[in-house]
């Protein structure tokens, strides 16, 4: 038996209310997987061409093209090495933990359809230090698969990495799995030129090898059946806020918010605001609940789905404090190593502080708006430019909020229990 | 062979010869950070450019051919004929 055309959910199909889904309920759902073997050409690889046909972009935030970076992989003239991007540092996100959790089988497939067309020796899992059950979980799916037990088979391993939002950004990941520290590096080189141990080094997020495990099996019209001309196929959206069932959803590409929100038990209150994007995403009005979730579209008019997050804010939440709470954090969670990501994030958060506190708020909305334009591309990594987007946008959406606070300071919701989710601050921040 | 000044950011400490040495292409930020301008390294300015580099103390700044430092794209080879990729 395979999965029709049509079949919805794809990634989730099957999924059972707890535990994993084991290996023989997960091929009688998807068929047995094919493996192509290195191609012979250093040009044509038949997975990759059928990536390319599919149209797979990254899931981990930036959307990049897979074939493409599949194909940059493979040109190297070496054995890649794979990383499995499953730190997910983003707080809003829950799609990567419930993935290589519940569905470990999927993600597997992916890595190892990659991992033959790319001839790797060499696959290594990344995930959070804190999510230890999953670890155990992918342990035990791995041991099932007879594909690792066999000659030529790559070496897989299962690596913690620290907690933190910076440990899932490329670099910062191969240098943590290096043995070095969870911090970016300069590039270039980039991992698929110098990875780890100097190898190329494929690093896509775990959701993208759960996409290639689906093309691999059922090819590229398969795919393109659901979804999109330009967001083909489904992806997982993390829903949280005001909505009745906060989770994990699967939606088809071009799916509207307003289907989102009824997918997640409909709203529970009135919202001021959506966030699109998470931390380095994009705020909309409550009006654009017929929005749909297409990546392509959503990039063209300025906004992002970046690794699928979608949060519905109520009307009793201070846009203001939540804002600033996060450009804190985010403040902290920097690697501290670029001059205008460290004083730049720290005089948008300081700022932000003082609308909802007591210091000197004149002029505070125009400053943080140009701060907020001043560190875009000028860091190592894209986490200024991230920041800076989420608070440039909440600045433009929601400016006569901002203006009250500079007028006024603190509003009665600003002490309110925050919507947004902080992880505790380490107790001292490392620099 | 069009040349293109780049900064590694977590090299640079902020010193701010950089922009003594080319203000028509680099100017500090309110940190003392430099910004790079966009605009074209004329031949006239190459020489500056190339003082500018040399003269950063954490090599920090290095003029790179254009392409360089990109990202990869999608190669020719390999490509499906006679479709258009829809990204
Ligand atoms: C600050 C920051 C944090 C990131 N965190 C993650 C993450 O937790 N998981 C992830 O897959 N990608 C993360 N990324 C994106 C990765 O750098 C990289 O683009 C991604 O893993 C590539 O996978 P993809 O092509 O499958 O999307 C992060 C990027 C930045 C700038
Ligand atoms: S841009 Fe910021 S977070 Fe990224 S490497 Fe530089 S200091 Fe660290
Ligand atoms: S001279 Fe070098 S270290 Fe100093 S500001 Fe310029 S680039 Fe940075």
């Amino acid at each position: 038996m395979s999965l029709a055309a049509g079949q919805f959910p794809r990634l989730l199909a099957g999924m059972p209310p707890e535990g994993f889904l084991p290996l023989a309920a997960h091929e009688a759902l998807h068929g047995p997987l094919p493996l192509s073997g290195r191609s012979r050409s250093r040009t044509e690889h038949p997975l990759i061409l059928e990536l390319e046909r599919a149209g797979v972009r990254g899931y981990g935030g930036a959307g990049f093209p897979t074939a493409t970076k599949l194909h940059a992989v493979a040109t190297q003239g070496a054995r890649p090495t794979i990383v499995v991007n499953g730190a997910e540092g983003e707080p809003l996100s829950g799609k990567d933990v419930l993935l290589t959790g519940r569905m470990p089988h999927l993600v597997i497939d992916g890595v190892l359809a990659a991992a033959s067309t790319l001839g790797s020796d060499r696959v290594i899992f990344a995930l959070d230090e804190e999510v230890r059950g999953v670890a155990r979980v992918l342990q035990q799916a791995l041991a099932q698969r007879p594909e690792l037990q066999r000659r030529g088979a790559p070496a897989v391993s299962v690596n913690a990495v620290p907690g933190g939002y910076l440990s899932g950004q490329e670099t910062a990941l191969v240098s943590a799995l290096g043995g070095g520290w969870a911090k970016p590096t300069t590039t270039p080189p980039y991992p698929f030129e110098r990875g780890i141990k100097g190898v190329p080094t494929l690093v896509s997020n775990s959701e993208t090898f759960a996409q290639i495990a689906l093309v691999a099996r059922h090819g590229a019209d398969w795919f393109r059946a659901l979804g999109t001309t330009n967001d083909p196929g489904t992806r997982l959206i993390t829903v949280s806020g005001a909505v009745s069932y906060p989770g994990v959803v699967e939606v088809a590409g071009g799916t509207t918010l307003r289907q989102l929100i009824s997918a997640s038990g409909g709203l529970t209150e009135p919202i001021q605001g959506v966030l699109l994007g998470g931390y380095a995403g994009t705020w909309l009005s409550p009006d654009d609940l017929e929005l749909r979730l297409d990546a392509h579209a959503l990039r063209e008019r300025g906004l992002r789905l970046g690794s699928g997050i979608v949060v519905l804010l109520p009307a009793s939440a201070c846009i203001v404090a939540e804002v600033s709470g996060v450009a804190r954090w985010l403040e902290q969670e920097s690697a501290h190593q670029c001059g205008p990501c460290i004083h730049g994030l720290q005089a948008i958060a300081d700022a932000l502080e003082e609308l909802c506190g007591g210091g000197d708020r004149r002029g505070a909305y125009t400053r943080i708006e140009r701060w907020c334009e001043l560190v875009v591309r000028r860091g190592a990594c894209s986490l200024p430019d991230g920041a800076a987007t989420f608070v440039a946008s909440a600045l433009r959406r929601f400016r006569p909020v901002f203006d009250d606070h500079a007028r006024h300071g603190a509003c009665d919701l600003c002490r309110a229990e925050r919507v947004l989710p902080i992880p505790a601050f380490d107790a001292v921040p490392v620099r | 062979m069009s040349e293109k000044l780049h900064l590694d950011p977590i090299a640079c400490t902020g010193h701010g010869l950089c922009a003594e040495l080319l203000p028509e292409l680099i100017w500090l930020d309110e940190w003392g950070y430099p910004v790079i301008e966009d605009g074209e390294l004329t031949p006239e300015l190459l020489g500056h450019a190339r003082r500018a580099v040399d003269a950063c103390p954490t090599l920090a700044l290095r003029l790179q051919r254009e392409r360089a430092a990109r990202r990869p794209r999608p190669a020719g080879g390999g490509r499906p004929a006679g479709r258009t990729p829809s990204y």
